[in-house]
């Protein structure tokens, strides 16, 4: 493999669409849990909130080990045969997303003026046209708790080298074809692997710059 | 005046921790009037308030609603006909116009730009219209709130001060707006005001709060040519200090 | 408004996902990472699929985790270098077929100038020992990998116990450990196909090899379908019949031999010798 190849564009895309459908799922998934902690009050609270700020610094070796298990052929989710295929990182990648989702958007949402809810509920709101209103209010910061996430695994290897198994062209993706090529000693070819993944970040980034400007 | 109860209050209390901040046996404000809530601050005006908006419940105590005993959260069908406009303007992010179409918006009010277009007109904001809300001043934002508001056409309206940072000729405008809303729908309407001038002209009856507590209530010639506790006289009089 | 746009955006990529499915044939190689990294398997893989039509995937780790991945059932073969490691999981009933592919042999690797002289050492352990005496730099690869054992059983064949700030427990490939022994000038042991694909790029030479005791003996193993079902052994036996084939044999026993003038493996079945 060199720099450019069509094996290097078929990681890049495999790496972009992994994460992305792994941030789509846990953003599904994470912003209504996020909005919800940051707005209901319940006995326990305190409790769960600790566990969703304990997932956020879950180590994503840990993550890939357990998804192992889960979907190994020994595994209780045997009959899915996703384990090394892109599936399988996907879900890895989900199960680390959505803690970091979930935390910054309850920091988010609970930032809003407290008021500010009141007076969004006093206009007549039903629950969930408060939620809503109240997200729309927290959007920097569900942007950011994103952008976060995408970050955060996009790079990601330990999990997507156990899970996914680094196949080439099925489940390699930049962050582990630049530990393999680093593990070769292809220094330059890591390095060029890390240029583009730096660019696929800031792309994302930009992306993401110019929606912020356009809806604020 | 119109006699039909809009609320009654029994043996309210509202606690913070260990702080009682509302202590009131009883309580009853009635249909089409307007009620001026006096006092000091922290004397439990935008407890009372709150606490008639739905948005703060009682810790004990029970608040009829037209005969009905409220449950807490109210029912979203109540809750549509009472609103509450705070302090501080509290916009959302947007436009000026969407920030006073919203309450229409999310009743799914198809008529929501003719009605919000002629709020804005009476209130002299028409020009302001597609501005976002974060882009203008303080006042004409507190006019926005009143606005957005009175374009959801409320039951019950509840005012919690909201001409208080506002210079004369737009404390005269909402207070013009506001009366002229009362006149044509026959709102009920709460007002808490630190300005007893206001009191005096706005008000059908006026309610004095000392320390969460309900001093006096009286029509308002009453209340201010013939007050009956000293603690009213000294408050109209000037000579409480706060 | 952005909601809008990320949710269009959603909808787009949970459909794209449907594009990530797998191919119809394929099967699921647990291997080390030596096989991948030298680039061997690049010259088998394709031929083996053009001929069959069945996809052949990699999962290159230790051998210790090749053979745990067998244990659990995720793959369909393994080819590892580890033959106790390897007789242990076939007396688990985890294997159905246990066969040498190939072998190199592993070398002693170190500073060109040989600070514990183990170049006149008469014996890979002898060659051990003067390392351990002179308390020479070596870097262990300490990830229970084939060449990890390797190397364990050396030290126990010097008789030493391998202690101390000179004995640096790396726990990571052997590409990593090369470049580790190099920074530190110290010693390793490798594996020879290893080295000789990564030599260029560092400053130590073999300084012992040889040693009967370090023979490297790569086989290829079936996973046992009757522990697990979903094993796809029909396929599987194909991949080894390949692999085993006179055609594949030759490919390896020439693989290397135009890139670095000398070849990485020797082919257990090439040159055909009786009784195979």
């Amino acid at each position: 493999m060199t720099a450019c190849d069509p094996e290097l564009w078929s990681i890049v895309t495999l790496t972009l669409r992994v994460t992305l459908v792994a941030l789509v799922i846990a953003s599904v998934l994470g912003i209504p849990l996020g909005v919800w902690l940051g707005l209901a009050r319940f006995p326990g609270k305190r409790l769960f909130v600790a566990l969703v700020y304990t997932g956020m610094s879950l180590p994503p070796v840990v993550v890939g080990l357990l998804v192992y298990m889960l979907l190994s052929r020994s595994g209780p989710l045997a009959f899915l045969e996703w384990l090394f295929t892109p599936q399988a990182m996907i879900v890895a990648q989900t199960v680390i997303a959505l803690p970091l989702i979930a935390g910054l958007v309850m920091g988010a949402v609970a930032a809003v003026p407290g008021d500010l809810v009141g007076q969004i509920r006093s206009l007549g709101a039903t629950p969930w046209q408060v939620r809503w209103a109240v997200l729309r209010e927290a959007r920097v910061g569900v942007l950011f708790a994103l952008l976060v996430a995408f970050g955060r695994i996009v790079s990601e290897v330990g999990a997507a080298y156990m899970v996914g198994g680094n196949i080439q062209g099925h489940t390699r993706v930049l962050s582990t074809a630049i530990m393999m090529e680093t593990g070769k000693g292809d220094f330059a070819l890591a390095l060029a692997l890390g240029g583009w993944l730096m660019v696929l970040a800031l792309s994302v980034n930009l992306a993401a710059m110019r929606l912020q400007g356009r809806s604020l | 005046m119109n006699r039909t109860l809009a609320y009654r209050l029994e043996n309210v209390a509202v606690q913070h921790g260990w702080r009682e901040v509302l202590h009131l046996p009883t309580l009853e404000v009635f249909a089409g009037e307007i009620l001026c809530l006096v006092g000091p601050p922290g004397s439990g005006k935008s407890t009372l308030l709150r606490l008639l908006a739905g948005l703060q419940r009682p810790s004990r105590g029970q608040v009829w609603f037209h005969g009905e005993l409220l449950n807490y959260p109210m029912p979203i069908t109540v809750q549509r006909t009472i609103t509450l406009v705070f302090q501080r303007p509290l916009l959302l992010t947007g436009t000026v116009r969407s920030n006073v179409e919203y309450g229409l918006r999310i009743r799914g009010d198809a008529q929501r730009h003719q009605k919000a277009l002629a709020i804005l007109e009476r209130m002299h904001l028409a020009h302001l219209a597609d501005r976002p809300a974060s882009a203008i001043s303080g006042g004409e934002a507190q006019l926005v709130a009143v606005a957005r508001a009175l374009a959801i056409a409320p039951e019950v309206l509840l005012l919690d001060e909201p001409t208080n940072n506002l210079d004369p000729a737009r404390v005269a405008l909402v207070e013009e707006v506001v009366l002229a809303d009362h006149k044509l729908r026959g709102t009920t309407v709460v007002w808490a005001t630190h300005n007893h001038f206001q009191a005096r002209r706005a008000g059908s009856r006026v309610a004095l709060l000392l320390d969460g507590r309900l001093i006096e209530t009286a029509a308002a010639t009453d209340f201010f040519a013939m007050p009956r506790d000293a603690r009213t006289a000294a408050f109209i009089q000037g000579q409480m200090v706060y | 408004m952005g909601m809008r746009w990320f949710f269009i955006l959603c909808g787009i990529l949970v459909v794209c996902s449907g594009c990530l499915n797998a191919p119809e044939k394929c099967i699921t190689l647990a291997t080390t990472t030596s096989t991948r990294d030298t680039g061997l398997l690049d010259e088998l893989i394709p031929r083996f699929r053009a001929k069959t039509g069945i996809e052949v995937r990699v999962v290159a780790v230790g051998t210790g985790q090749a053979l745990e991945i067998g244990r659990r059932g995720d793959a369909d073969v393994l080819l590892t270098h580890d033959p106790a490691a390897e007789q242990r999981f076939l007396h688990e009933h985890q294997g159905t077929s246990r066969n040498e592919l190939m072998t190199n042999d592993f070398v002693l690797v170190g500073p060109p100038d040989d600070p514990a002289n183990v170049r006149a050492a008469p014996s890979g352990a002898d060659a051990f020992r003067r390392i351990g005496q002179a308390q020479a730099v070596f870097i262990s690869r300490a990830d229970e990998s084939g060449t990890h054992h390797k190397e364990k059983a050396t030290w126990l064949a010097a008789g030493l116990e391998p202690a101390g700030d000179w004995y640096i427990r790396c726990g990571q490939g052997m590409g990593a450990v090369l470049r580790m022994a190099d920074e530190k000038r110290g010693y390793t042991l490798a594996d020879r196909g290893t080295f000789i694909a990564q030599r260029a790029k560092l400053n130590l030479a073999i300084l012992h090899s040889g040693d009967p005791e370090w023979i490297n003996r790569y086989s290829v193993i079936a996973v046992n379908p009757q522990q697990h079902p979903h094993v796809k052994d029909v396929w599987a036996a194909e991949f080894i019949t390949y692999l085993l084939s006179s055609e594949a044999q030759q490919i390896i026993a020439e693989f290397g031999r135009s890139q670095y003038g000398e070849p990485l493996f020797r082919a257990s079945r090439w040159p055909l010798r009786n009784g195979h």
